[in-house]
């Protein structure tokens, strides 16, 4: 277990490899769907955004609500892919890093984690009220309208990560999965 | 006539919104020590440990056990000797999905319209399945499901011709497809029979049906089986990750169809196989 902190470098980024499981401490950013496009709507309009992506790790996440006295509820990753379309973006532009989510990412996206030196990382689908437990601080720093899909600062302690794709191109996924694939599957 | 009042089905359907979203059932946890036991994948097993450490937490804390508390979906199975009384039944429902999703602080996910795509902000309105069978009880089935798994789902309308091997090969199909994205080890409903729309709730109703139990028509228990074995040679495993247990189990529905048809409906479930239930 390799444990890392935020804001991300590349030296650091550069030793995460496909498969590796890490622990991560620091601020975490939380962007869904709706957060992506406002994002890149507002930086194509050439107006100024919320929140300063460089060097800084993107949580795909909505949240439950915090029940009285916790810091979050439920907490665990949404489906990727969804945000491919905005991802090169983000990281060729405006400086992110990392990003921490579920399932497969486009080549636009792999191509642009290696290019920029960036990482996708992978935290337990469904795996929520745990993983709510390692996060310490949330406040909605940006969006608030848009609820679960508002942007959230996270300060969190050991969250538990795999690297899916390193910056190499390397694919946890694919390495995994075809060490146990059985002949005529 | 049995009589049953509105308040009482909204109390209960705001009591089993929260229950499903932070308990799993007795089946849920013997299919789970199954897999790990079976489980090559040392990352996979542990992957499995922590998924059931996951659900341990949220039942022990009542802490949803995934952030996606999902639609509301809600079976309804009234006796014809029940009366519903005190006003209208469907609103009782979604009252008691709004106090459910409120109270026990389950996120809302509903969008009012799929295109402007606006928050209703109290996970309203359910998807209502309603039958009516004899006796005098409503039975009340409330299945929260998230999109992770509900997008990775699918339809396909076959050729008669394409028979049970095109229905193993589109099943496979939406399996290998949804990979890692519907939060593997999954449940696989399958609805093959009946037309476009029965089809896809045959699915959709099979995943209520406990784990680890067979289809009573022993060819359909053989193919459950053989769905069964395959998906789990695929080497998706848990989270996608790599592994033995890509799903914990296949549940295929069957109905009568037209002589020209062959409809299949693959409903994928996460792991976090959500569903509680409640007799008035």
């Amino acid at each position: 277990m390799k444990r890392i902190r935020t804001p991300l470098d590349d030296e650091t980024i550069r030793t995460l490899k496909a498969g590796d499981q890490v622990a991560l401490s620091g601020v975490l950013l939380t962007g869904r769907d709706a957060a992506h496009k406002r994002l890149v709507d507002t930086y194509k309009a050439g107006q100024e955004l919320p929140v300063d992506l460089r060097g800084q790790v993107i949580y795909y996440v909505g949240p439950c609500p915090a029940k009285p006295g916790k810091v979050i509820g439920s907490a665990g990753p949404t489906t990727s892919s969804r945000m491919d379309p905005y991802t090169p973006l983000l990281v060729r532009e405006l400086g992110l890093k990392g990003m921490i989510g579920k399932g497969y990412r486009s080549k636009q996206v792999v191509d642009v984690l290696k290019a920029q030196c960036a990482i996708y990382f992978l935290a337990v689908g469904g795996a929520g009220a745990l993983l709510a437990q390692r996060i310490k601080q949330a406040e909605v720093i940006a969006y608030p309208d848009l609820g679960a899909e508002a942007i959230y600062r996270l300060e969190v302690e050991d969250f538990p990560l795999i690297v899916g794709i390193d910056s190499q191109g390397r694919n946890a996924y694919e390495e995994g999965q075809a060490k146990y694939r059985l002949a005529g599957a | 006539m049995k009589q049953i009042h509105v308040k009482d089905i909204a109390e209960t359907v705001e009591r089993l919104c929260i229950q499903a979203c932070t308990a799993l059932g007795d089946d849920w946890w013997q299919a789970m020590e199954n897999a790990v036991s079976l489980e090559e994948s040392p990352l996979g097993k542990d992957l499995l440990g922590i998924i059931r450490e996951n659900a341990g937490l949220a039942a022990s804390t009542g802490e949803p056990i995934c952030q996606d508390t999902g639609l509301a979906v809600v079976f309804l199975e009234i006796g014809q000797e029940v009366s519903i009384t005190g006003g209208s039944l469907y609103d009782a429902i979604n009252e008691g999905v709004r106090r459910g999703y409120i109270n026990g602080y389950l996120r809302k996910s509903v969008v009012s319209d799929p295109l402007i795509r606006e928050n209703t902000g109290d996970n309203t309105p359910a998807i209502i399945h309603t039958e009516i069978v004899p006796g005098s009880d409503l039975r009340i089935t409330v299945a929260p499901k998230g999109a992770g798994s509900e997008n990775s789902s699918g339809l396909k309308m076959l050729k008669p011709a394409d028979g049970e091997e095109g229905v193993i090969r589109f099943v496979m199909e939406v399996v290998e497809a949804a990979g890692p994205n519907a939060c593997p080890p999954i449940v696989v409903g399958v609805g093959v029979g009946g037309n476009l729309e029965k089809s896809a709730l045959l699915a959709k109703r099979s995943l209520l049906r406990p784990l680890g139990e067979r289809h009573p028509k022993p060819h359909i228990a053989k193919l459950e089986e053989e769905l069964l074995k395959r998906i789990n040679s695929t080497g998706i495993g848990p989270q996608g990750l790599g592994g033995r247990i890509t799903a914990l189990d296949v549940h295929v529905e069957v109905h009568p169809t037209h002589i020209a048809s062959l409809p299949v409906a693959v409903n994928i479930q996460c792991h976090a196989s959500r569903h509680a239930e409640a007799v008035l």
